[in-house]
């Protein structure tokens, strides 16, 4: 009996939004850190064989960046000289406060254009290319503050994302028969993915209505409509519920699991560690370090970018007046 | 007492009159702009005089009535193209000034002498130079006809045929609004308003959306000017700055984003303008001038309209609910 009691709390804790989700599950990926797809054992593989260094080429690459930079005045806010981002693979892209992270996603997206560089999607040149496009293209983005339409409901919501709906033409508009088959066929998708995200029951809800985490859910579930071959999450796990954390962790790794390629940007390294099959490490605006999760935490650039070159150096150290030693640091500084 | 029931007479003759049907359509018009777009123009008295001016010019040039409307038709149309390409790419503000600044151009170039010649000047052009083909369609038999309080001429200036006409107008731009805003175009519009780049992200064409639904309000606007102008003649400066703000006080009062909101704002607004400036102009005849009733009565407008936005922002039929989740 005393089990069972524990073993309720445990779910408990995860009805909200893993109700059909055995418990095992969840309690797996606390576990090992890691799902256990066939995807996932698929990413490892294949990113088994690459190299973890800067600028590697990937055995099949998704999309590319050569040369990409962008300026704000005499700031350079993104210089990346070399990306690529593998197929079918979680790809987490990291770096502290100010490293460029959601300015070069936003330049990925069409929403902001590069003083230089080439890009590519599936080996189409990006360059010039509208937000809109991206879109239609099959890379859908979200927003690190995300942009529910508020007064507009759930249902609504899904339905205005899908695409190719005749209904949306101003003329075709005007003769319902023409746009009503879609939309009923739309309308059963949206259900169907709503249900997955645990949101089938809010559907007539105003979307300005659902909480913080709901609404990430809401803006993902939105950019599945799309049928997207790359969904592009900026923050997924900013503002959100640490009790729907682990839910939207376990979405993003469905997603994979169903052959998307992901791209997120984030600051929590749990989450990273969790589902990330490669991470890019941005530091002042370049790519810094790339490789796996597990060795890239490990590489010293990273260390530097997030904790400083010199965090471990004892300022209260005498040798610290020795001119010499402090030429030596700066020298080290400066190689950096 | 006999002088209360016209002031009452009068002021629910503004219920249906041809004045309060143009501003239906003006601010069924700019509710497509502002309440299901999120497009702040401030400048449909523009639209309307740039209407009223392609029909009447034309007109008396000799065009055809078809002909004349779609003049007035095109002319929005190319205006709106000409607002809308550079403003809407930027910020929902730009337009707002831009949209303002336009309808005062064209009301200072259809008042300049240099276009006299077509425009009238700052005279404008009088109603019987350009109604006649309007007033040659009129199936109603001369004469007068009186229903319950309401006695008018069939035909002419102030007449049934107007009114007819008018109305007709209301109701099929009625059913063309319904039909556009309970399809997936409407719902487009609507995140729109939202968030645009929300559903840029989704892969819609953000900008096509905010022309057309700029063009399409625009189309109204021009339609609610030819009405307006059909009982009157075409006057620059009686199609000023204080129309476009008549226009968004019968909007904001119905309630913005609902189907009948332009209809019970404009029936409203009118009749209760009436009764006031009738009331004061009784009431006051000592002490008060014509000219002060009509400036008292501009006063009280603006003052409703600051209340109405303050304590009652989605008008009469709004819907207090969707309007509650607006952090803007």
């Amino acid at each position: 009996m005393p089990d069972e009691t524990t073993e309720n709390t445990v779910t408990t804790e995860n009805t909200v939004t893993e109700v059909t989700e055995p418990a095992s599950t969840v309690e797996a990926l606390d576990a090992v850190g890691r799902s256990d797809s066939a995807a996932a054992r698929a990413a490892e593989h294949v990113l088994a064989a690459v190299e973890p260094k800067v600028g590697v080429s990937k055995p099949d690459t998704i999309l590319m960046a050569d040369g990409v930079q962008r300026r704000f005045g005499g700031m350079t806010a993104v210089d990346v000289e070399h990306l690529e981002v593998q197929r079918g693979v979680i790809t987490a892209l990291i770096g502290p406060n100010g490293a460029g992270k959601t300015t070069f996603f936003n330049l990925l997206t069409g929403f902001d254009k590069p003083n230089q560089g080439t890009w590519s999607f599936e080996g189409r040149s990006l360059a010039g290319t509208s937000a809109a496009k991206m879109a239609r293209n099959g890379m859908v983005r979200t927003f690190q503050l995300t942009k529910a339409l508020s007064r507009l409901t759930v249902m609504q919501n899904m339905l205005l994302a899908a695409m190719d709906n005749p209904g949306e033409n101003l003329f075709g508009s005007l003769v319902r028969p023409l746009w009503s088959g879609t939309e009923k066929r739309n309308t059963e998708k949206a259900l169907e993915i709503l249900s997955r995200f645990k949101l089938d029951t809010k559907k007539d809800d105003f979307a300005g209505s659902l909480s913080g985490g709901q609404r990430k859910l809401l803006e993902m579930a939105r950019a599945l409509m799309t049928d997207p071959t790359m969904i592009m999450l900026d923050e997924p796990m900013a503002g959100v519920n640490p009790a729907l954390v682990q839910s939207l962790l376990h979405h993003i790794q469905a997603l994979r699991d169903e052959g998307m390629t992901v791209l997120f940007v984030e600051h929590d390294m749990h989450a990273v560690r969790h589902i990330s099959d490669w991470v890019v490490v941005m530091a002042e605006g370049r790519i810094v370090a790339e490789g796996p999760p597990q060795s890239v935490m490990q590489d010293q650039a990273v260390i530097d970018a997030y904790l400083g070159a010199h965090h471990d150096t004892d300022l209260g150290d005498d040798s610290l007046l020795d001119p010499a030693v402090l030429a030596r640091l700066e020298a080290e500084e400066e190689k950096r | 007492m006999e002088e209360l029931s016209r002031i009452l007479t009068q002021a629910a003759g503004e219920l249906i009159a041809p004045t309060t049907a143009a501003y239906v359509l003006a601010a069924i018009g700019l509710n497509l702009h502002f309440g299901y777009t999120g497009l702040l123009n401030m400048g449909q008295a523009g639209f309307m005089l740039l209407g009223a001016y392609g029909f009447g010019i034309s007109t008396i040039a000799g065009a055809p009535l078809w002909l004349a409307l779609i003049v007035a038709l095109v002319a929005s149309i190319l205006f709106a193209l000409i607002l809308g390409m550079p403003t809407l790419k930027l910020r929902g503000d730009y337009l707002a000034i831009v949209t303002i600044a336009a309808a005062e151009i064209v009301r200072m170039l259809g008042r300049s002498s240099g276009l006299a010649e077509w425009t009238g000047g700052q005279a404008g052009l009088r109603g019987n130079e350009f109604k006649d083909t309007f007033a040659a369609l009129s199936p109603l038999p001369d004469g007068r006809t009186a229903i319950g309080p309401f006695e008018y001429l069939n035909n002419g200036s102030d007449s049934w045929w107007v009114r007819l006409v008018g109305w007709s107008l209301v109701a099929l731009a009625l059913v063309f609004v319904w039909l556009l805003t309970r399809s997936p175009w409407g719902r487009l519009l609507k995140g729109v308003r939202e968030d645009e780049d929300a559903v840029r992200a989704l892969g819609k064409n953000v900008y096509a959306i905010k022309m057309q639904a700029l063009i399409l309000g625009g189309v109204f606007g021009s339609l609610g000017g030819v009405l307006y102008v059909l009982p009157r003649a075409i006057q620059p400066d009686g199609m000023a700055r204080s129309m476009t703000f008549f226009v968004w006080t019968v909007l904001l009062l119905g309630g913005a984003a609902t189907l009948f909101g332009p209809v019970l704002g404009a029936m409203l607004f009118w009749a209760v303008f009436m009764l006031l400036r009738a009331g004061l102009r009784e009431g006051m005849a000592g002490t008060l001038a014509p000219t002060q009733v009509e400036n008292i009565g501009g006063l009280v407008v603006g003052l409703a309209l600051m209340l109405l936005v303050i304590f009652r922002p989605q008008g009469i039929l709004g819907n207090k609910k969707e309007l509650a989740f607006d952090a803007r």
